[in-house]
């Protein structure tokens, strides 16, 4: 396959590569122009570059969806479930695998199997146990409802990673002493840190992102989150483009960074998690 | 206390709260969907009544959900389709050792951490202001039709912008599949005189199948819970032809308040998804070579 080589031939297949990656990254590159414009820029041409840059955009969306307050829910919701979930199914996947045996099998092939119901087909019921639980539209009931939702593929990814620990450091902690509870979060749980990475990267692009939970669970507009507070610039009459843009740039700037600066690792733990599970 | 009652009380400890959560978030709202579908109720009521099959007879002629079924089994087959051939064709390039890979991969898969609806958002921005500021300039006609007010040309935006944020993904899952494949087995084929086209098929192609098999999983399965995209490009439209079956069913339950009927709907929904990633993966899983 001239592997080593660098000829005219992969020169020409760079080339195209490069055209067609910078062609990916358009769409965000005018979203991001696009927020600096007047609305009449905007109209007039979307791919010019904004004559004078309008940072103004920016402040009357800063405080028409209160951008600090939403984007603080997402970080406290994307944060609390994730580590909710890190710690409730770590905890189980340990005993789960620790004492295997016919109780532990049943539960965990009950769990595992939920896997594949869509959410959709849960959805609708539990909008009801919420109601009658008093935790809907509140920000600590969607983090209960992300727990729930989280467990399943995170105990399945702790439960095999688990499976190749092996015990001797546990039997040698439980010798000297060490309970359960001091054995898992002393031995056990730095042991666990690759797979609690990968579980952390997915869930985190999962919630953080997520619109369907938040859509029917979070009415009121102190409980936004980002994409929720996005979506009030895509209502039916409205078309301030300039303002859309500009809240969108907002709602992408946060997770491209993230990516930009955790790239290896995102793309390592999400390569992971898409093979193992 | 005895030593079997300790390691009890610590198995229960540690494992109860996963079960709690589990049961309260998954388990018993599935089970009440399942009752759900063979009752009555409009959400308001504090009566709920029976219903029998009469929720599963009338969905099935309902037109409503069988546009979007099928609406969603086209798209399901051209994702899972455009989003494999184009992620393995990019996956092959990369796997040329190019000098500008991690720029290259660093594009790709960018738009993949963004949520749908930001994405959806987006791209209705550049269909409608975009295009229609080509079609001007250029005078193509392609790009002076409103996409998103013509059914097939909603279905193709639909395609292709889901493509354009997933493609990334599925790319770096068959990279890293391609460099799994040994170098000396690539030259033994060479020098057995095996062409490009050869080696591909009979080498590369039966190496890389466990990644085939998630990612056609991975396609087939999120495209089939497609939502977003739909909700925040198309909503629908036009005269919801382009209403996916999650989409469909929120409508139902959420703006039209047919709680019981939408759920029987997305029972089915559940046995549809159910069955066809399930023997999607037995099937693949069986022609899968062992190193």
């Amino acid at each position: 396959m001239n592997q080593g080589r660098y000829n005219v031939g992969k020169l020409a297949l760079e080339l195209v590569m490069l055209a067609f990656g910078l062609l990916f990254f358009f769409p965000l590159y005018l979203t991001i122009i696009n927020g600096f414009k007047t609305y009449n820029e905007v109209v007039t041409s979307t791919t010019r570059l904004p004559e004078v840059f309008q940072f103004q955009n920016f402040t009357a969306v800063w405080n028409q969806i209160n951008f600090p307050g939403v984007f603080m829910n997402s970080i406290i919701i994307t944060v609390v479930s994730v580590a909710g979930i890190l710690l409730i199914s770590s905890m189980a996947a340990y005993q789960l695998v620790r004492h295997p045996g016919r109780t532990s099998q049943i539960i965990f092939l009950v769990i595992l199997s939920s896997l594949i119901i869509p959410f959709q087909t849960m959805m609708i019921p539990l909008v009801k146990v919420a109601k009658d639980l008093n935790i809907i539209n509140t920000i600590h009931g969607i983090i209960i409802m992300y727990w729930g939702f989280g467990i399943p593929l995170a105990l399945f990814l702790y439960h095999g990673f688990i499976k190749a620990v092996p015990k001797e450091l546990e039997e040698a902690a439980s010798i000297d002493g060490s309970g359960p509870a001091g054995i898992f979060f002393r031995i056990l749980l730095p042991l666990l840190k690759p797979i609690t990475s990968t579980i952390a990267i997915l869930h985190s692009l999962w919630i953080w992102n997520d619109f369907l939970l938040p859509l029917i669970t979070l009415s009121s507009v102190e409980n936004k989150t980002i994409p929720l507070a996005a979506s009030v610039y895509f209502g039916q009459y409205t078309n301030e483009w300039h303002l859309a843009m500009a809240a969108l740039t907002l709602a992408i700037l946060p997770i491209m960074l993230f990516f930009l600066f955790m790239q290896r690792y995102i793309i390592q733990g999400i390569t992971a998690g898409a093979v193992k599970g | 206390m005895t030593a079997r009652t300790r390691r009890l009380i610590t198995y229960a400890a540690f494992i109860t709260p996963a079960l709690c959560f589990f049961t309260l978030i998954i388990f018993i709202p599935f089970l009440r969907a399942i009752l759900f579908s063979f009752q009555d109720w409009n959400g308001i009521s504090s009566e709920i009544g029976w219903a029998g099959w009469s929720n599963y007879s009338e969905l099935f002629s309902d037109k409503g959900f069988i546009r979007s079924f099928t609406f969603t089994v086209k798209f399901v087959v051209a994702t899972t389709v455009l989003l494999n051939v184009i992620s393995l064709a990019l996956a092959l390039a990369m796997n040329l050792s190019l000098k500008t890979r991690n720029f290259l991969r660093t594009a790709f898969f960018l738009p993949y951490v963004i949520g749908g609806v930001i994405i959806g958002f987006i791209w209705q921005f550049i269909i409608t202001q975009l295009f229609a500021e080509v079609g001007i300039s250029t005078g193509w006609s392609l790009f002076q039709k409103n996409w998103l007010s013509l059914p097939d040309y909603a279905f193709w935006s639909l395609v292709i912008v889901t493509v354009w944020h997933s493609v990334g993904y599925f790319m770096i899952i068959y990279l890293a599949a391609l460099q799994g494949v040994p170098k000396d087995m690539m030259e033994a084929a060479e020098i057995d005189g095996a062409g490009p086209l050869k080696r591909f098929w009979n080498v590369t192609v039966p190496l890389i199948r466990p990644a085939m098999t998630i990612n056609l999983f991975l396609a087939i399965s999120s495209g089939f819970k497609g939502f977003d995209l739909n909700f925040a490009l198309t909503k629908g439209g036009p005269f919801g032809t382009t209403e996916s079956l999650a989409l469909h069913i929120y409508l139902d339950a959420f703006t039209k308040n047919l709680f019981t009927y939408a759920s029987a709907k997305a029972v089915v929904f559940f046995l549809v998804l159910a069955v066809i990633t399930l023997v999607q993966v037995a099937v693949m899983k069986r022609r899968e070579v062992e190193m």
